[in-house]
Order: C-alpha cells, then structure tokens, then sequence
C-alpha cells in the first residue's frame, strides 16, 4: 500500500521538525512494527485454540487402546479389576455425577439466599466486607476442603450426621436403601457435602454480580407498586437475571465435575458401585489421582480413557453454561 | 383491602428473607470453622524447622518442608514469567483488534472454558506430551501445567479491564497519529495496568494451591533440589501425601503445609483487592 | 448552494460530494464545502444533524471502526484524504482533535506533551523540554503547571485537563486543529478561557469546531456551517449566517424555533 503525506504548511519554526522524507521513513516503520505486533498478540491468543486442540488429541491418541479393547460400552461397563485387566468407566462416572449433583442440590438454594441476602436485606456497610469474606471463600484452594472434609467433617459426620440421616429418612420405604450401610463419614454424600462447601461460595459471587446488574430503576418500579423485598426478587430480579443464574450453576457444576482433590479425601476410593449413599466410591478425577502412581501401560490408557471421558463432560457442560451467560448478556445489549 | 392476602405476602417475605439470611451465616460459619481449623491444627507446625529442613523420609521423626516451598515457589515463580507476557499480550489481542474478528470469539470462548476446566485433565495432557517424552518428571513439566491454568484467567481478566478503558483515550492517541502498538501498549494497557496487575495476582492465588496436575508432572521430591529438569518437591502434593498417611509427623507437617498455602493464597487476594480499590480511588 | 470564502482567502480543506454511511444508514449526505485556512469554521446543529460525523472524516478517525466508511473526496492542501493510500497515522500527525471529554493520558503532564511528539520527531532534552513549554504557553496553561510537570495529567481540573489536551495537540505542529465540542464537558469560566484560546489558535492554524452552543459559534468563529439530518444546509460568514441567513431552516434553528 502506498503511502503519501499531505504538505505541511509553514510554520513558526521554534524547532526542527523531521522532513517530509522522514516522516515517511516514520511511517512506513510504524506498519510494520503494526504487523508485527498484531503477529505476537494473534499468535498468543491462539496459544489456548491449540492447547485445547491438543489436550483432546492427546486424550483420544493416549486412551485408544483401552477403547479399542472394550469399545463404546466402556462408558456403561461396571467394572474395575486391575488384576485381571477387565475395565469400565460407570463406576467413576457414577461417583463423579452422583457427588456433583449432590453439591449442587445443597449448594445452589444456599447461593441464592447467599446472593439475595447480599443484593437486598444486607445493610449498606457491611456488603462489601461480607462479599469479601465469600470471595476469599471461593479462593481457598480444595485441598484445604480435602483435609477439612477428612478430618473434621467425617469423623462428626460418622457421629451425628450419618445416624440422624438413617433414623429419619432412611426409615422411609424409599430411601432405606440410599442410607442404609456403614456409617464412617466418608463415602458418595460425605463428598458430595464438601463439594458443595467448595463451590458454594463461587456459585454464590457469581449470582450475586449478576443480581448487581440490574437496573435500580426496575427494582424500584416494583418496589412502588408495593410489592414485598421477596416479591421483587422472584418476580423481577430471578426473571431478569434467569440466564446468567442458570449458567452461574452450571458453570458451578462444571467445577464440580473436575474436582479432584475436594473429593479424592472423602469419597473413599473404592471402585465399587455401592447402593447407599454411605458406600465408598469413587471419581473420574479421584480414580486419576490414586491410580496413576503404580498403574502400567495398559492401566495407563483406561486411566486416559476416564480422563477423555470427564474432558468431554466438563466441555459440554462449560459451553452451555457460556452459551447461557452469552445469551443473557447479548439481550441486555453487551458486547459478547 | 384483603388483610389475610397482605399477611400472607408478609409471612412469605419474612420466611424468605430470614432464610437467605441463614444461608449468609451458614457461609460465614464455614469459613471461619476451616479458617480455625487450619490455624488450630497447623499453627503448631509452624517453627523453624518447617522451613530449613526437608520432608522427613516415611517413619523418620521430624523434618520440614523447606524443599517443598522453594520448589513451590519455583514452579509458581517460573509460571508467572511465561504466564505474564502470553496472557496480557493475548488479552491485549481480544481487546483490541477483537471486535473485528470471528477468531477472537471462538478464542474468547474456548479460554473461558480453559478457566473452569478440570486441572487434572491438564496434568494428564503436560503428563503425555512431556513427561512421556522425555521419560521423566520435571518442575518444568509442573510450570507448564499451571501456565495452562493461569493463562486463561491473565487474558479474561486483561480483556476486560482494556475494554474498561473508554475509548476516546484510544481515539486521543490516534489522533496524534500514534500507530496501533503504542496506542495499546502505551496508553491503553498503561490506563488498564491497576486491573491487570490485579488479574496476575488472583492467577497467582489459583495455581499457588493447585495439586491434581502436579501429580503427573512435576511429582514430588524427597529432597531439597533446585533442579527443574527432575521431580520437583512441592506444597500441594506433599501435603496430599502426607495428610492420608499413617505417620503424626507427616500428618502434623501436612496441616502446617495447609495453612502455609492458605495464607499465601489469602494475602494474594486481599493484596489484589486493596491494590485495585487503592488506584481506582486514587 | 454553500457560499465560497473570498478569494483572499487560501483553502485548506475541500470537501466534495461526500457521503458518509454507518453500516447502511446514510449519516452524510452530498456534503460540499471549503475550509479555509487559518480561520475558524464552526459546524452547528441539532443533535443527529451530522456534525461531529463530518468533523471526524477529516481526521479519518472512523476508518478505526469496521462499519463505517466515506465516499466522495476531501482535498487537504490539495491531497485527497479519502485515497484508500493515504497513510492514516501520517494524516493524524498533520490534522489533531480534541475530544469533548478531557482525555489526559495516564502518564505525567510533561509525558502527555511529549508523547505525540516523540512519535516523528526525534528531539533532545532541551528542545523537548522548549516544544513542551511552547505548547503549554499556547494552550495558556503554562503557569498553572510549570511547577508540576511531573505530576499526573488526571491531577488537573477538568478545564485544565482540556487545555492540556489542546497542548498535546498544538505540541506536534499541525496544520488543522478539530475541536469537537470542547467546552461542553466544562464550567463556563474554563469555557471562557478556551474560547480565548480558539481565538489566537487561528492565528497558526487551521480551526474546525463542533459546537451545539450557537452562541459559542457566533463568538468564535469566522465562518459557520448550518447542518441538519445529514445535509448541510447552509454555509457561510459567521455574521451573514446570524444576522441574515439564506434559508428558512437556519433561520428557524437560529431563532430557536426548534433546536
């Protein structure tokens, strides 16, 4: 592309000013010091396409044999004998969703009244150290909820809540089986418990910034019209933030899905599908975590096939929850 | 006006509110239970000892941790360098040049995926590319595996306080005739750098405790060793070690370990927040 | 029909048969005029009318945003701007602008000055240190700072922030200043002293305004363009425009039938 400048006219001259000729030097450096730049900022932003890119190829390449031998069903197969090398991935795809949904159960009622609380009944002073304290909630890292889980949680666990839980509505026809067994504290509640501990607080900031967003003015327009604090918020604020609530949880459960060292202290470890609740069992990410020290070439590439497994999961249920975010962010008229 | 409606109403709103406010305590006593948990239990570990000698071999009595928080803090140190000049640079890409291409959105999501995806799936992936290669474990391997985790959260957090700045400072530098680079670098990331600095920070905070992919890449190391290119001792893992074994010492160490990374982590936070909240009201 | 300047008078700017469209919608219509140089031009109008849209095609500062775009010519000093050759950074170091709200960089008074023209120049300590003087003498706010250069440019007033800002524009020497409703954001004492300032500006450059204060225009300016809904109505001297206009619409705009 040519360049050409436009001809200056005279001016006082205080100082020297570049020539024309330079000036054109000038530029024509600045374009491709332009080009360059706009190089490197591409280049690293496609760093994280690769990346993922990688991460499933690598996946795939490295869990193939175990594919190959057990086929699809490997996803429904129960079983886990290292021993005599007969694999299937439901057991820890049963642990790894059964111990996410329990965290979300527990976690997103308390998040809401958390995040409710924080938007309205607050007063003014303290919402911002009390927003603090859960941020710092979230910010703890889970290996600090594994021992907690291990050794606090449990053992009370083991003392109150198991029996309480078994003499109440394990005595129901229905769920005498879901509590009946060995009470130790640990085992598919225990870590959906903690789970939900650790993604409480994430869940809670999230739906309490999207509740900041909005508008005073339709809250106050309802407020006019006389309706209670509880009234605004199911029939204003929940509609209106429904989107992003939604894919604040499920952004919540995609971490739910993946944690690994939250779960791996309480969840028991057990490659058994148990019908309690109070059984051991175990995660795709816990599997990974015990197993992948001793485990030999072909171990190896089941423990591969798990983590494909828990890869796909977690991106199916991360791009839905951003396409939900982006959908409510897009009708509020902001740049996706 | 019907009084039994209008009670009703009231009933339902105080139910609700008191509720939400149960759920606040709720998260309020949690916090502070771990909070006392990890000081009552690790607060005792923490002595010299914890920080000049190393982890104690299985069955030896006393030790410490020092190999494991240098080698910590040398897997999150040499993170942050590659981590640093990646993410601002690929934020930088997202803000500026990003409106006007479809690349960047496909870009922009597949990173916020990255933030939540699942650390031990990174390990495995560093463990196959790198471990597997080159048939050994390494810090550099554990660096590696948390650059992919702090990466994504340098360039979300970047892009957005770029796209805080208004863009009539952009126009005003163009308008000098200023070529793109400068505008985004000298003034627009320069207008920015409070919220970006605050970014690295929080990154910082998420690998500190990061464990899951530092099984299968950096491992752990019995003893003190500055050697990147061999297993490298660090915090998270030892702590995942010893917390589930059968020794008091290791135990006893694992809760110090705990309490260690949860102050760093802490601070990091709260240094972001008052930094951030420090400049903007400036 | 636009009223040509006498023929004393050099033009800087020609504009001919220019259109100007965000994505499909047509902001400019068939606009022609002559600016001339060393003189103050001040487009006025109501809101939508298409001002700031014109002022800003002269400095090609939409080309930053991928929807918009210009057809027709506009001649700088006989130069077609709109040429899709013309090297836009070159054509922002010749033609400066000063936004409505004060834009200081994030970086000291003295580096704010400076900034712009280090960009072509290559300049000691000393002659920087004479160009930042200079131009802060010009932009009349030389006394107010001179003690505090290496303080932050947000540390200053909002009026001082807009001198500043007219500084670092008048500090890389160009041949056309734009004003873009540079006093709106400002107390009226600080509207005072900038409009002083627009009036020895003239004297080495070329002034375009937007301004939507009629009042501020007939004060200012030498010649003043009547714009409205994308099309420039009338053209002229300053005092025919306000005493005696050619068209009704300015007639209405100027009484305040609407506006």
């Amino acid at each position: 592309m040519a360049i050409t400048d436009t001809s200056p006219m005279s001016h006082p001259a205080e100082t020297q000013t570049l020539s024309a000729a330079a000036r054109l030097a000038v530029a024509r450096r600045q374009q491709l010091q332009d080009k360059f730049f706009h190089a490197l900022t591409l280049g690293f932003s496609l760093m994280v396409l690769v990346a993922l890119m990688g991460i499933l190829i690598s996946l795939v390449v490295n869990a193939w044999p175990a594919f190959q031998k057990f086929g699809v069903g490997f996803i429904w197969r129960v079983e886990w004998d290292i021993i005599n090398q007969e694999f299937g991935a439901a057991i820890a795809i049963f642990g790894t969703v059964a111990s996410a949904f329990i965290a979300l159960l527990i976690a997103v009622p308390l998040s809401f009244g958390i995040a409710v609380f924080l938007t309205e009944t607050c007063p003014v002073a303290l919402r911002r150290p009390l927003g603090t304290a859960i941020e710092l909630l979230a910010a703890v890292p889970s290996i600090i909820y594994g021992m907690f889980g291990l050794f606090v949680f449990a053992p009370l666990f083991a003392e109150y809540g198991q029996p309480a839980l078994q003499s109440t509505l394990g005595q129901m026809p229905i769920f005498s089986s879901l509590f009946g067994g060995a009470m130790n504290g640990i085992g598919i509640l225990a870590a959906g418990i903690i789970l939900a501990f650790m993604i409480l607080p994430f869940i809670a900031a999230v739906m309490r910034d999207v509740f900041e967003i909005v508008p005073p003015v339709l809250r106050e327009s309802a407020y006019g019209i006389g309706c209670t604090t509880w009234e605004v918020v199911r029939n204003i604020v929940l509609p209106y933030t429904q989107k992003g609530v939604i894919g604040g949880v499920m952004l919540g459960l995609g971490r739910a899905l993946g944690e690994t060292m939250a779960v791996t202290f309480v969840i028991g470890n057990s490659q058994r599908l148990g019908s309690s609740l109070f059984s051991p069992g175990t995660s795709i990410a816990s599997t990974l975590a015990n197993e992948f020290g001793e485990a030999d070439d072909f171990h190896l590439s089941t423990l591969f096939a798990l983590g494909f497994l828990l890869f796909v999961i977690t991106f199916v249920v991360l791009s839905l929850a951003k396409w939900m975010t982006v959908r409510s962010e897009k009708s509020k008229g902001a740049k996706t | 006006m019907d009084v039994n409606l209008y009670r009703r109403r009231r009933l339902t709103n105080q139910v609700g509110l008191t509720l939400s406010m149960i759920a606040m305590a709720l998260g309020l006593f949690v916090l502070l239970w771990i909070l006392f948990v990890l000081f009552k239990n690790g607060l005792q570990s923490i002595d010299w000892a914890m920080f000049t000698q190393s982890t104690p071999a299985p069955g030896s009595e006393g030790g410490g941790l020092a190999n494991a928080i240098v080698g910590s803090l040398m897997m999150v140190g040499f993170t942050a360098l590659v981590s640093t000049p990646i993410g601002i640079l690929a934020g930088v890409y997202l803000a500026e040049y990003g409106d006007q291409s479809k690349t960047a959105s496909v870009t922009r999501f597949m990173t916020d995926i990255m933030l939540s995806a699942p650390s031990i799936v990174l390990g495995l992936f560093v463990y196959a590319i790198w471990v597997a290669q080159a048939k050994h474990f390494s810090g550099w391997a554990g660096s590696m595996a948390l650059s992919l985790i702090a990466i994504p959260v340098v360039v979300r957090t970047t892009e957005n306080m770029l796209r805080l700045v208004p863009g009539s400072l952009r126009e005003a530098a163009f308008a000098l005739g200023a070529p793109r680079w400068k505008v985004a670098t000298m003034i627009t990331l320069r207008a920015a750098q409070t919220g970006v600095i605050t970014g690295l920070l929080l990154a910082l905070a998420r690998i500190s405790g990061e464990t899951a992919p530092l099984l299968f890449t950096a491992l752990n190391n019995q003893f003190f060793s500055l050697d990147m290119n061999a297993p490298m001792a660090n915090l998270p893992v030892v702590i995942f070690q010893f917390a589930m074994s059968p020794y008091d010492n290791w135990v006893r160490l694992a809760w110090g370990g705990a309490l260690l990374i949860t102050l760093t982590v802490l601070f990091l936070n709260i240094l972001a927040r008052v930094f951030f909240r420090d400049k903007v009201q400036s | 029909m636009p009223n040509t300047p006498a023929v004393a008078e050099k033009t800087a700017i020609e504009v001919r048969n220019l259109h100007f469209f965000y994505g499909t919608f047509k902001g400019l219509k068939d606009i022609n005029l002559n600016i001339a140089e060393h003189k103050v031009t001040a487009f006025i109008g109501p809101s939508g009318c298409g001002k700031s849209t014109l002022l800003r095609t002269i400095n090609r500062m939409y080309s930053l945003y991928p929807g918009q775009r210009a057809e027709g010519q506009i001649k700088l000093y006989g130069e077609d701007i709109l040429d899709p050759g013309q090297d836009l950074n070159l054509l922002r170091a010749r033609v400066g602008m000063v936004f409505q709200k004060p834009t200081p960089f994030p970086m000291s008074i003295y580096d704010n000055i400076a900034f712009g023209v280090r960009l072509y120049e290559n300049l000691n300590r000393s002659d920087m240190d004479d160009r930042v003087e200079w131009a802060l003498s010009k932009a009349a706010i030389w006394n107010e700072v001179k003690d505090k250069l290496g303080q932050s440019g947000l540390s200053l007033s909002g009026g001082q922030q807009q001198r500043l800002c007219i500084a670092r524009g008048i500090a890389v020497k160009p041949s056309v200043l734009l004003l873009d409703e540079p006093t709106s954001a400002l107390d009226p004492i600080s509207t005072g002293k900038v409009e002083e300032l627009i009036s020895t500006l003239k004297n080495d450059y070329t002034v375009v305004i937007v301004t939507h204060n009629m009042q501020q225009a007939a004060r200012v300016s030498d010649y003043t363009a009547y714009m409205y809904l994308g099309e420039l109505i009338e053209f002229g001297r300053t005092e025919a425009i306000f005493m005696k206009p050619n068209r009704q619409e300015t007639e209405d705009y100027i009484t305040g039938r609407f506006g």
